[in-house]
């Protein structure tokens, strides 16, 4: 039933990062791993490197760099930082 | 290798913050970065934005506004009491970026600003900005939350405005002391620090700038006090300033002829006029009739008091027959009443300056100008009266002050000074006489102008006000009834010269008269002689001709032959002839 229901609404995430910048470095590595650790089969991540795409984070009104948007479930959440800490990012992402 | 020393001037960006511009001589570094600290409410936002829009506005340069600490719309709502058009600037030379961090966002380790700049290199790009504020950078660089990350932040926004080129300003609050705070080593990275203090002096605000830094320049690092206007931040006391202003040859009516010539024709245009004198002497009246006078000519004037209230000084006005109500419900004349607050003249001299930019008069009335000039003063403010008058100046509006005092020397008008930057200085005195006490008028000085040195009395009624000469008589001045006497006494004794001269013309009349009575008695004199010589000499006449022609007569009675004789000697021959042919007698 869980399952279910994070497949149908499910974990929307959307990773800012600035090019190989180590924060941004860890950023990635840091949600991957809690993704696969937490929410192995119900989640979906884009990483937007705004480098390449600055007028795409001028929309979501992105500030700093590393910045992490829980897009679904609602509401909407922000993570700045490289990740680093899982207690915080749990919180955001609605997780236990 | 020869190295060419270029001795680079730094270039500079004007702020069109009035005032900041001389002290800093030019503005800001452009193409640097300059840090604004301060307490809460000193006017550090209001300094950048008005930087930026100044820019925007007169030289159409672009500008970005990153907002840290507060949210966009209230920065827009904030800046909406200025009358600086921002909706419309944003929509043509303006970028404002919220980077005002919401507190549900959550902090999940380390991050930092290469996001933030890549972004504003790409907006700035797009619309050729040529400054950059960074409002609030305390607010992110708390978020931080570790010295080195700090440090390694600021040195990252340091080198990408290098990089960009663009001017930077970088506001900063600070609670305590500017130096010593958690981020002072911003105060050395950047190339201006510009202090910004709010204090309280004796129960009034008073905020003030000062600039601590500003590497290749020099600059006045005095404390300059600022005020908040609706134009915005402006430095109202800058120092020593060039009088530079066009004078006018041109003269005004004071409203009162009498005093219009004394003074050569009335007050220099774009000059300021003080009126001095205690309490009652008229000080008002004469302020009123310079407002009703400009008006009439179709002149913008503002009126402004400190002692009473608009609809007070109209009806007042009115019993001396100076009527503004019209002119005041044509909108030609603002009447602006109220109260000073306490030492800061400084501000209470802005609320003016703003009052007068919002009318444009050309003729301005402060009375008194003495309420804004007391002794409890601020040594910061002592100059605003001066300044004040000074862009009175530079707009070329005429004022007229009162400014209450006993007599020429009292340490008020040495306080403010206005007396010696006064134009013109008209001293109403009353002058204590035979139990009255009557009103005086003295021109004291009055600049470019050969005035009447003489004292006229002051006289007000229903009537209106009038200007009388007072009379000297036994080495004192007459006024008031003692005046009435004395033109009285003058009356009749002109009165009794006419009468004399009078009585000797019709002397002379009448001896004139005679003689031409005794001429006329001649005359026909003459005429009866010469009438009578006339009817002489034709009496005469006759009878020689009579002799004659008995003569003829008798001759040809006797001899007929000796008539051609005869005729030949007498050549009365036709006439013996002709009487001889008629038959003779």
């Amino acid at each position: 039933m869980p399952k279910a229901r994070t497949k149908k609404a499910g974990l929307q995430l959307r990773l800012y990062i600035a090019g190989s910048a180590p924060n941004s470095v860890r950023a990635v590595a840091n949600a991957r791993a809690i993704c696969a650790e937490y929410f192995p089969s119900a989640h979906e991540m884009e990483i937007v490197d705004l480098l390449d795409y600055p007028l795409r984070a001028l929309a979501d009104e992105i500030i700093v760099t590393p910045t992490l948007l829980k897009l679904l479930p609602l509401p909407v959440q922000r993570v700045v930082g490289d990740l680093s800490d899982k207690k915080q990012l749990l919180l955001a992402m609605g997780g236990k | 290798m020869r190295t060419k020393v270029v001795q680079a001037a730094v270039m500079k960006m004007l702020t069109g913050i009035q005032g900041f511009d001389e002290i800093s001589n030019g503005g800001i570094p452009r193409g640097r970065s300059t840090l604004l600290v301060g307490g809460p409410g000193c006017g550090k936002t209001v300094f950048a934005l008005q930087t930026l829009v100044n820019g925007a506005i007169q030289r159409s340069e672009a500008g970005i506004f990153v907002a840290f600490e507060e949210s966009v719309t209230q920065i827009f709502a904030n800046a909406a009491s200025f009358r600086w058009n921002l909706p419309d600037l944003i929509r043509k030379k303006l970028f404002f970026l919220d980077a005002h961090l919401s507190p549900s966002v959550v902090r999940a380790g380390e991050f930092d600003l290469i996001g933030l700049l890549e972004l504003l290199r790409v907006k700035s790009n797009e619309l050729n900005a040529k400054c950059i504020v960074f409002d609030g950078i305390d607010v992110l660089l708390d978020l931080l939350d570790d010295p080195v990350a700090v440090r390694q932040e600021i040195y990252r926004l340091r080198e990408w405005l290098l990089q960009t080129k663009l001017t930077g300003i970088i506001t900063q609050k600070v609670n305590h002391d500017s130096a010593s705070g958690p981020y002072s080593f911003l105060q050395f990275m950047v190339d201006a620090v510009i202090v910004l203090k709010h204090q309280v002096v004796d129960g009034s605000a008073f905020r003030n700038l000062r600039i601590v830094k500003y590497r290749g320049s020099d600059f006045m690092g005095d404390e300059f006090p600022i005020t908040l206007t609706s134009g915005g931040l402006e430095l109202t006391n800058r120092g020593p300033d060039e009088l530079k202003y066009t004078v006018s040859e041109a003269r005004i009516s004071s409203g009162l002829p009498r005093l219009d010539h004394m003074l050569g024709g009335g007050y220099h245009r774009g000059s300021n006029v003080l009126i001095s004198g205690a309490p009652g002497t008229a000080k008002s009246t004469l302020s009123g009739l310079f407002a009703a006078a400009a008006c009439a000519r179709g002149e913008r004037t503002l009126y402004v008091s400190f002692d009473e209230g608009a609809e007070q000084i109209v009806r007042n006005l009115r019993s001396v027959n100076i009527h503004l109500a019209p002119h005041v419900k044509s909108g030609l004349l603002k009447m602006y009443s109220t109260r000073t607050r306490g030492p800061n003249v400084v501000d209470q001299f802005g609320a003016l300056r703003t009052r007068v930019l919002s009318h444009r008069p050309q003729c301005l009335v402060i009375d008194p100008l003495s309420a804004l000039s007391t002794k409890q003063a601020h040594l910061a403010s002592a100059d605003a009266a001066q300044q004040f008058l000074d862009f009175l100046k530079r707009e070329q509006v005429t004022v007229v002050n009162t400014s209450l005092m006993d007599g020429l020397s009292t340490d008020e008008a040495t306080a403010t000074g206005i007396s010696t930057i006064a134009d013109t200085w008209i001293h109403v005195s009353y002058v204590v006489q035979d139990g009255e006490r009557n009103r005086a008028l003295t021109i004291v000085k009055s600049r470019g102008t050969g005035h009447s040195n003489q004292v006229r009395e002051l006289t007000l009624s229903s009537q209106g006000v009038t200007l009388t000469d007072v009379f000297i008589a036994q080495g004192k001045v007459l006024m008031g009834v003692a005046r009435w006497e004395w033109e009285q006494e003058e009356e009749a004794a002109t009165k009794r010269v006419n009468v004399s001269a009078e009585l000797k013309r019709l002397q002379l009349q009448l001896l004139q008269a005679e003689a031409a009575a005794r001429l006329q008695v001649v005359q026909t004199e003459m005429e009866a002689r010469t009438a009578e010589m006339a009817l002489l000499a034709d009496a005469t006449g006759a009878a020689t001709k009579l002799v004659k022609t008995d003569r003829a007569v008798l001759r040809r009675m006797r001899h007929a032959d000796e008539d051609a004789a005869v005729a030949e000697r007498t050549g009365t021959r036709g006439l013996a002839a002709k009487i001889a042919d008629d038959g003779g007698f």
